[in-house]
């Protein structure tokens, strides 16, 4: 096991330099820079900037220096918000969307995979065909329409939902749900399905001629089988939705990472995008080798360190 | 001894077809795919899926020719005009026909989900099944790949494409294309790194079956649930993501609608006219549910468990 840790974190360094490199040539091979706007600077002043942020250096030396500076951790200046550097800004934006993040991906678990487990074993019920009506709809209906009807009717005609920023409680009803319709369908019908399949296996009847009370053969026997594609797609989910969505941000005034980092593509901020990039490929890959710890935890057949 | 044996000729008698046929225990064989045919016709809301699939695709094909306007033709006399005999959809702001905007907008987002689904159901699938068939160094290796294309901003992916490709529905398919295929290779290489340790692929294994043979006839038919599942669920994903390209000024550029860019087109003027975003929404619930519905039936009609 401590072998296979070690090679891992050793890829997951690899696959960490392969992004920061990817993404920082494309970001510079896409056209239009940080300072280049509709009314031009001056000259000189553009020299100064330019020199100050190294932009005046070939972009393999750009690169190199970047790839020095963020191996300390310091992921530089942004250039659109002065005053700022990018570890600033995720310290500020990253708590607040993995907030709405953090509730959305519990209410995906906590209500996912009941309703799933209960689907299935009511197969072709009413209660069944209930859930994956609304399992549908959930899938149907894009996050950005439901967010803007969410506003349209409880906050701009029935004034009983608050609409922008995160104060209170009530504040997160509109944006979660918007967050999590789509993954809370996804994972609700996942499990139906691979619970339908694993009830069907001989050693869940095993389970029930040896006498196990029905909850310990589906907790025990059925669940947890059922539960790896579940987990395979929930483990880089929570590293997407906690680093925030631009769309739900927008609508709900949130001022979170997914905002922050399309507005900085957009203005070409090179040093938030690589930084919130970078941020999001360790959260990312570090979820992904939980997904894969919990594997062999749950099915101990799977062996990865082989 | 042996010559004792042979039995002249003379004491054989000719049997009777009726007596020849009374031991059979035959039927007549089916391939695998004409018996998930039979299974599939059998599900009439699958069927019901497939009709009205085949339905919205003859429309988004030929539903443009029979219409008098056209996607782009603005009138700014009529804009805004709630649903009417000339107009069956209303206008929207320009004063464009709505009808025919989504059955324009119908195109892209077919053509985005079809693409979608077959890089999904080709890379992804056999991608994650030789990464989690394979293993150790291998599975390592292409997993990493999969982690660097999901970490890369799609939007500055987007953006480069566009500059190479020139903004479009090209570039907007394979920005989708090339990525949309890694959310399916990690759920089937989960499924097979635990089905692969079943007796049934030692089994195979042992009578010499290839690895192949044992990858495409015995795990990926056995993890069709799941791919299925996430197969339904990416193709409108895939649809959204045009729309959050378009969203932010990177999709299909206007006056060319799509599905999506026609949603978030309406938002705007929710409050005053509603059909504008009601029509193209829709359309999508109406084609998404006829895929679920088919791919219900099909996760019924493939699972192997269930042949006859």
């Amino acid at each position: 096991m401590g072998r296979f840790i070690a090679k891992r974190f050793i890829s997951m360094l690899v696959t960490l330099l392969f992004v920061v490199t990817i993404t920082f040539f494309l970001m510079h091979a896409a056209p239009g820079g940080p300072f280049s706007r509709e009314k031009a600077l001056p000259a000189p002043i553009l020299k100064v900037i330019e020199e100050r942020f190294n932009l005046d250096k070939p972009v393999y030396q750009q690169y190199l220096i970047y790839l020095k500076d963020v191996a300390k951790g310091d992921l530089g200046p942004s250039f659109q918000r002065v005053g700022w550097t990018v570890n600033e800004i995720i310290e500020k934006t990253f708590p607040v969307s993995a907030k709405v993040g953090g509730v959305s991906v519990l209410l995906v678990l906590i209500l996912g995979i009941p309703i799933g487990i209960v689907s299935a074993l009511k197969q072709n019920k009413w209660q069944d065909q209930l859930a994956m009506f609304f399992a549908t709809l959930g899938v149907t209906i894009p996050s950005f329409v439901i967010g803007t009807l969410i506003v349209h009717i409880f906050s701009t005609n029935l004034r009983i939902l608050p609409s922008n920023g995160l104060s209170t409680w009530k504040h997160y009803i509109g944006p979660v749900i918007a967050l999590a319709g789509f993954s809370l369908s996804f994972v609700a019908r996942l499990t139906r399905s691979s619970m339908l399949e694993v009830m069907q296996q001989d050693y869940i009847r095993t389970a029930r001629a040896k006498g196990l009370s029905e909850f310990t053969v589906l907790t025990k026997h059925a669940l947890k089988n059922a539960l790896i594609p579940v987990i395979s797609y929930v483990g880089p989910l929570v590293a997407a939705i906690l680093t925030g969505s631009f769309v739900v941000e927008r609508i709900f005034a949130i001022s979170g990472m997914g905002k922050y980092f399309v507005e900085s593509v957009g203005n070409r901020d090179y040093t938030v995008i690589m930084g919130v990039t970078v941020f999001y490929a360790i959260f990312l890959v570090v979820m992904v080798f939980v997904v894969d710890i919990l594997y062999g935890l749950i099915d101990p057949r799977i062996k990865l360190d082989r | 001894m042996e010559e004792n044996m042979k039995i002249p000729d003379y004491m054989w008698e000719t049997l009777s077809r009726e007596e020849k046929d009374k031991e059979k225990i035959d039927r007549p064989v089916m391939t695998y795919w004409q018996d998930v045919w039979r299974r599939l016709k059998k599900n009439y809301l699958a069927m019901i899926g497939l009709v009205t699939i085949i339905l919205i695709f003859l429309i988004a094909i030929f539903g443009p020719y029979l219409s008098s306007y056209t996607f782009s033709d603005q009138d700014l006399e009529i804009t805004n005009q709630s649903m009417s005999m000339k107009h069956w959809f209303g206008t929207d702001s320009h004063g464009r026909d709505l009808l025919i905007r989504v059955i324009h907008g119908a195109r892209v987002s077919l053509t985005v989900a079809v693409v979608a689904s077959i890089v999904n159901f080709f890379i992804g699938i056999v991608y994650g099944g030789i990464s989690g068939y394979m293993g150790g160094k291998v599975d390592n290796i292409m997993m990493r790949i999969v982690d660097i294309i999901s970490t890369i901003p799609l939007v500055l992916y987007a953006i480069i494409l566009m500059v190479v490709l020139k903004r479009g529905l090209s570039s907007v398919i394979l920005a989708i294309g090339t990525i949309y295929w890694v959310r399916m290779a990690r759920i089937v290489r989960g499924q097979i790194l635990s089905l692969k340790e079943l007796e049934y692929v030692l089994a195979a294994k042992t009578l010499g079956a290839s690895t192949w043979r044992i990858l495409f006839r015995h795990l990926i038919p056995n993890a069709m649930g799941p791919i299925i599942v996430t197969m339904t669920m990416m193709i409108p994903s895939a649809i959204f993501t045009e729309s959050f390209l378009s969203f932010i000024g990177l999709g299909v550029s206007a006056p060319k609608p799509s599905w999506g860019s026609l949603a978030s087109d309406a938002l705007g003027g929710l409050t005053s006219y509603p059909y504008q975003l009601f029509f193209p929404s829709i359309a999508i619930c109406i084609t998404m549910l006829a895929f679920n519905f088919l791919g219900d039936g099909l996760r019924d009609a493939l699972d192997p468990r269930l042949r006859k």
